[in-house]
């Protein structure tokens, strides 16, 4: 009896187990679909994307992405990005560290008020209080800068920086830090030299947390920046993307050369995007 | 040993220090700015020249016909659009994660798995604006012709009628991959010995997702929910992106995010000027919408963990 019930349910998942394949490379399909339009339509001309819209160029042709590369400013927007993106992440993880730090050693309940307060800022919508921090960038002279864009994305990556290093800091072996201490070592150097060495793995795991969102962020750049030098990628894209509406192979050149970076180094690295990407909300 | 542990551990002031950059950033443009939004939600006037109007702003948002027309059009796209997360996103978030966590088949499933996250890490105004030219039945004529779906070569975001459902599409398609992951991650941590019993005990798989899986990963259900409001309620990239700020056509794509941003930040038709004390106000609404939302949400899951 007991035989019998077992073969059918393995018979039931040999059945599940092709519907199920079969889900799954259906919408792996509808994602990639989108992806290969915009890429190989990239490399067609003006014309020939209406003719043969979803297949490969009869003639590659590379002029878009010179074109864009040549006239459309955007190595500027892209530096720009790059720029406020690495160093908003920097800022981020040192102090967040320090936080960190400071929270898992510290006993009382001062700390857990502390770490209350910063972890709120996880659930907090920030663009909620955009008009305030406009009239801000406006006060402190940081309007029309990609300066502005900094202090905002600190505040925004911190929450989960403190979540993510609070956790990691209060796990960390006290022996090691005690013996750095016994040999003369100062609280803020054996932070520097023992402890954010070993805990590499959770600041990159902050680090890809915040990538995703500081590099696709539309929001901030367009409310606070209109000169044209201080655009960041995205909001150049919006840009380039009116400029060129006529001709859709070059529009398509040009969210190609925006989504390539982020695509590149999802593929290399993601185990570590979707971690990173999930780290927040699993254990919150 | 005891001592020197203790000297590690020194008084309060001394770890304050360590958090007194942090905090100045934090309160300074993250807590300051939310609260003061508030305040900024009783006055009128433009960034130079404020006055005090109590709760008037609120009273124009419910009250007065022009401006609330526009709101309460804004909050029920808002909500058609996040019912749309919860339904299509969410729930195809829970079936990719069963079938991706089924044993013994870990290597197509890992690669099934980075394929579904692409769209999350790209932003989503590329695959808004990518969409847009996909949608539009002028490209995509020929080949819907070709694999005879021609009823399907619509002007999908050009109609009031499917405008909303076709971005809310989109952005479905964009954000699967948080709830999927979510969702595996939550069915990995249920212990083997739970299926073994299930399966000695006849349960097919139907049975075993109802009874046994879905019950188990309630509190992770719970914060995707939470997560999909937030983010919903706060959503302007996408409408912006293939619909534009104006929330095109006839305001059938206008949601929260767009609204705020024509009336308190960049000015709207006819008038072009923005009104921060009114925008301010429909901020300070989302944000006690959330508010009210999360929080029951967040004590019932966690009671029942």
């Amino acid at each position: 009896m007991d035989s019998v019930r077992r073969k059918k349910s393995r018979l039931f998942g040999k059945k599940a187990g092709i519907a199920s394949s079969l889900i799954l490379f259906v919408w792996s399909a509808i994602v990639i679909f989108p992806l290969w339009v915009m890429f190989i339509n990239s490399f067609k001309d003006r014309l020939s994307i209406y003719k043969n819209p979803f297949w490969l160029p009869e003639k590659w042709n590379f002029k878009n992405y010179t074109n864009v590369l040549k006239e459309g400013n955007y190595l500027v927007y892209f530096r720009n990005s790059f720029l406020v993106v690495f160093l908003s992440i920097f800022i981020v993880l040192v102090l967040g560290s320090l936080v960190a730090y400071a929270l898992a050693n510290w006993k009382g309940s001062i700390p857990n008020i502390l770490y209350f307060i910063f972890i709120a800022g996880m659930m907090l919508p920030i663009r909620i209080a955009s008009i305030r921090l406009l009239g801000i960038m406006k006060s402190i002279k940081l309007i029309n800068t990609i300066w502005s864009l900094l202090p905002i994305y600190t505040a925004m990556g911190l929450p989960i920086a403190v979540f993510v290093l609070t956790e990691y800091m209060r796990q960390f072996p006290k022996e090691l830090m005690e013996a750095a201490h016994v040999d003369g070592a100062g609280r803020l150097k054996i932070l520097v030299r023992v402890v954010m060495p070993m805990m590499r793995p959770a600041l990159a795991t902050v680090a890809i947390y915040n990538l995703v969102p500081f590099w696709n962020d539309l929001w901030f750049p367009l409310i606070m920046i209109s000169e044209e030098n201080q655009k960041t990628l995205l909001l150049g894209v919006t840009r380039l993307f009116g400029q060129y509406q006529t001709d859709w192979s070059m529009v398509l050149a040009v969210l190609s050369l925006s989504a390539l970076p982020v695509i590149l180094l999802y593929i290399f690295m993601s185990k570590q995007f979707i971690k990173g990407l999930t780290a927040g909300a699993l254990k919150g | 040993m005891h001592s020197s542990y203790n000297r590690l551990e020194p008084r309060g002031f001394y770890w304050f220090l360590y958090t007194i950059p942090a905090l100045l950033v934090y309160i300074f443009f993250m807590a300051y700015p939310l609260l003061d939004s508030i305040r900024l939600s009783m006055y009128s006037g433009t960034y130079s020249n404020m006055t005090f109007v109590g709760l008037e702003n609120f009273r124009k948002i419910f009250f007065d016909s022009e401006v609330s027309t526009r709101y309460v059009n804004a909050l029920l796209n808002t909500v058609v659009f996040f019912l749309y997360h919860m339904l299509v996103q969410n729930v195809l978030g829970i079936i990719f994660a069963v079938l991706l966590t089924q044993r013994g088949k870990e290597r197509r499933n890992s690669i099934y798995q980075t394929i579904i996250f692409i769209p999350t890490t790209l932003a989503i105004l590329v695959t808004g604006y990518l969409w847009k030219l996909i949608l539009n039945p002028v490209w995509s004529k020929n080949l819907l012709d070709a694999i005879g779906l021609s009823a399907l070569a619509q002007p999908w975001l050009g109609k009031e009628s499917t405008a909303l459902t076709a971005v809310s599409l989109v952005s479905c398609w964009q954000w699967v991959g948080i709830p999927m992951m979510m969702f595996v991650a939550a069915l990995r941590n249920i212990s083997e010995d739970i299926f073994e019993a299930a399966n000695i005990e006849g349960a097919n798989r139907w049975q075993v997702f109802w009874r046994i899986q879905l019950p188990l990963i309630k509190p992770v259900v719970g914060i995707v929910a939470i997560l999909t409001f937030v983010n919903n309620f706060n959503a302007f990239d996408v409408v912006f992106a293939m619909e534009t700020a104006n929330g095109a056509p006839g305001y059938s794509t206008d949601i929260l995010g767009t609204l705020f941003y024509r009336v308190g930040i960049a000015g709207q038709h006819p008038i072009g000027i923005p009104n921060p004390g009114l925008g301010a106000a429909i901020a300070t609404i989302t944000f006690l919408m959330l508010i009210a939302g999360v929080i029951p949400v967040l004590l019932k899951t966690r009671t029942k963990e």
